[in-house]
């Protein structure tokens, strides 16, 4: 079934070629983070404290795009490529832009 | 011209002309041999890097029903309409696992639509049918939503009838024809810059004008303690509600055809996931742009023939001089613009992957498919317009709300799709028809009440739903699309199960494990026959052929 596949270092590739690849890392848990704080009404559905006279629930949930911003942010370095993976997607971009391309214009991007 | 605002008009028409002639010349940016592929008139090469994925985006999930819609829906309806907030801050991390699975498969296979991917996983015509009809359906009020926006600036500027709402959206359909989605990419542009400009000059200015934010939040408190006495908070009965429209909504919008023809153009998976975290940005206007509800309160602010839409054109004609209430109007238009462009693309795409192709004409050639789908976004178009000339738009908020409630029916087989294939076919099927039709029923039984609690409407009338229809003795509602999700989700498993056991087939998945994670640079199925074209080979054909 679907989503079996184990993250062996490096990309080594499967029987027909295809490079094994995976998508999972502990770090995915903290996006759960900014997903599950929001919908905690309750918590922050009061006027106390306010800031430079917000009531709370709405600066709050302002800050929350902050939460959302950092999380996302933390994971995706966190589980970042190395740099030559990325050199090579970038390259991949530049060929196919490259092939796509009329004659005119397959000098520069 | 009795009563029309001349520099408004004036600065307006010269934002659209700038627009419409770089429409038009977008066919020519980032050039392609030829626009005649769906890969390149309707994901404008799948090609676009960070920046411009940023803007498409953007332009496409932040439309002028955020500057229009949710600022009324806050005047109206106080703390409720602050829901746009959570909603879209929850909605990134949410998906920022799926829409990179979705894109590999989407990149390795060729998939142009959310439909193409569930024909192939689920080996199912039908389920693929569905989802693109769902898809269209749900993405038609979406566009008309648009227009109501360019009809609450064409209000405030006095400017009367149709006929400039259907000159706009003539031209609109014109350079979305001839240049694809490259069109609403490059005037995103122009879109987003205006919409920055105007947020951050209304959220300086307008408070200062007002007397401070303390008068403003003050006023929302005076209005809204007569009704319910929470004032600026929730009524502890509208939490759960406020919740879960927030949680639906996310769960909602990528899968939308146009947020997943967005996904789709962009080059590469770190594209996405930068994106993720850089989307965030518009949510943080969002916020700004919802307030301007309670600073029209504070204003005193009245809405023309009272259509609460115009509520935020009027405020900014008292607030600004005139000349930068019409860069804001242009913002409001232009903001229209982009999204109601991308939207028809994407509907378009499905009909021409999905019922022209799929059903019409099997051997369909690129460029025919191409032709097929520019057709039909002009079509989609003049249905939207036919649409909000012959429905009350005051309702323009409850239309997409119901659009919601439809398209969070496609998340089993879509979004589920992207991790397993458990669910059966005919479980999917069935649990769409049961999705669907709770969905319905409740939308139906929703009455719309008013100020003082008497019923305006009888049906349709929302999308929260009494939990204490049901029987529960509680006093809150939720949003309909989750209860409706919830019976499409016990149907589909219960059908599964039993389908299951009865060794009925499942059909062959065309989807191999690895290009769920597949990466630009590693080898696609592009110069194979298109998966529309032939039964799906299997795993065991897969091996065989792949390079």
């Amino acid at each position: 079934m679907a989503s079996a596949v184990t993250p062996p270092a490096g990309t080594p590739r499967s029987t027909d070629g295809a490079p094994v690849r995976s998508d999972r890392s502990p770090w995915n848990w903290l996006l759960l983070v900014p997903i599950v704080v929001p919908l905690l009404v309750p918590i922050y559905n009061r006027v106390e404290p306010t800031l430079f006279g917000w009531p709370f629930f709405y600066w709050v949930q302002l800050l929350f795009v902050g939460l959302g911003v950092l999380t996302t942010v933390l994971v995706y370095r966190a589980t970042r490529r190395s740099p030559a993976d990325q050199a090579a997607a970038r390259a991949a971009v530049t060929r196919d832009a490259a092939a796509r391309t009329t004659d005119d214009r397959t000098g520069g991007h | 011209m009795d009563g029309v605002n001349v520099v408004e008009l004036t600065i307006v028409i010269v934002f659209f002309l700038i627009v419409t002639v770089m429409g038009f010349v977008a066919s020519r940016w980032r050039r392609a041999e030829s626009l005649m592929h769906l890969d390149e008139w309707g994901l404008g090469g799948r090609n676009f890097g960070t920046w411009v994925t940023w803007f498409l985006l953007g332009g496409d999930l932040y439309t002028a029903y955020t500057f229009v819609a949710v600022p009324a829906l806050m005047f109206g309806a106080g703390a409720a309409g602050f829901f746009a907030v959570p909603y879209t801050v929850v909605i990134y991390p949410l998906v920022f696992l799926v829409v990179i699975r979705l894109w590999s498969v989407s990149h390795v296979r060729g998939y142009v639509t959310p439909a193409d991917f569930v024909r192939a996983r689920f080996d199912s015509p039908g389920m693929a049918l569905l989802v693109a009809l769902t898809g269209i359906v749900a993405t038609m009020p979406y566009i008309a939503l648009q227009l109501v926006g360019i009809e609450a600036i064409l209000k405030a500027m006095g400017v009367e009838g149709e006929l400039p709402l259907i000159v706009a959206f003539v031209i609109l359909a014109l350079y979305t024809y001839n240049s694809g989605l490259r069109a609403p990419a490059l005037i995103a542009f122009v879109k987003d810059t205006l919409i920055y400009l105007t947020i951050i000059v209304a959220v300086i200015v307008i408070p200062v004008k007002l007397g401070g934010w303390d008068a403003i939040f003050g006023a929302a408190e005076e209005k809204f303690s007569a009704g319910t006495g929470a004032g600026v908070l929730l009524p502890a009965t509208g939490q759960l509600g406020y919740a879960t429209l927030a949680l639906g909504s996310a769960l909602a919008l990528f899968l939308y055809p146009h947020s997943i023809t967005g996904v789709l153009a962009a080059s590469n998976r770190d594209v996405l996931k930068r994106n993720m975290s850089a989307l965030p940005v518009y949510s943080l206007a969002l916020g700004f742009i919802a307030l301007l509800g309670f600073m029209a309160i504070a204003a005193g602010v009245t809405p023309i023939g009272e259509d609460g839409n115009t509520i935020v054109p009027v405020l900014f004609q008292e607030m600004f001089p005139s000349w930068f209430a019409g860069i804001a109007f242009a913002a409001i238009g232009i903001g229209a613009l982009v999204p109601a462009a991308i939207m028809s693309i994407a509907a378009a795409n499905l009909f021409t992957r999905n019922i022209y192709k799929e059903f019409l004409k099997k051997d369909a050639t690129p460029k025919q498919e191409a032709q097929v789908a520019k057709i039909v976004s002009l079509v989609v178009k003049f249905g939207a317009v036919a649409a909000i000339l012959f429905i009350d738009p005051q309702f323009s908020i409850d239309l997409q709300l119901i659009g919601g409630v439809i398209i969070l029916q496609t998340l089993p087989a879509v979004a589920l799709g992207l991790y397993t294939r458990w669910l059966h076919r005919g479980g999917l099927i069935a649990g769409w028809f049961a999705g669907m039709l709770a969905g319905l029923v409740m939308l139906y039984n929703i009455p719309r009440l008013g100020p003082d609690g008497t019923v305006v409407r009888e049906h349709f009338g929302g999308s929260s739903f009494a939990l204490s229809k049901l029987g529960l003795d509680v006093a809150s509602s939720v949003y309909t699309g989750l209860l409706a999700l919830l019976a499409n989700l016990v149907v589909a498993v219960l059908v599964t199960v039993l389908l299951r056991a009865m060794k009925v087939s499942d059909g062959v998945d065309a989807t191999a494990e690895s290009d769920y994670t597949a990466e630009r640079e590693d080898p696609t199925f592009r110069d194979l026959p298109d998966p529309l074209e032939s039964a799906p080979p299997g795993v065991a054909g897969e091996r065989a052929t792949r390079r």
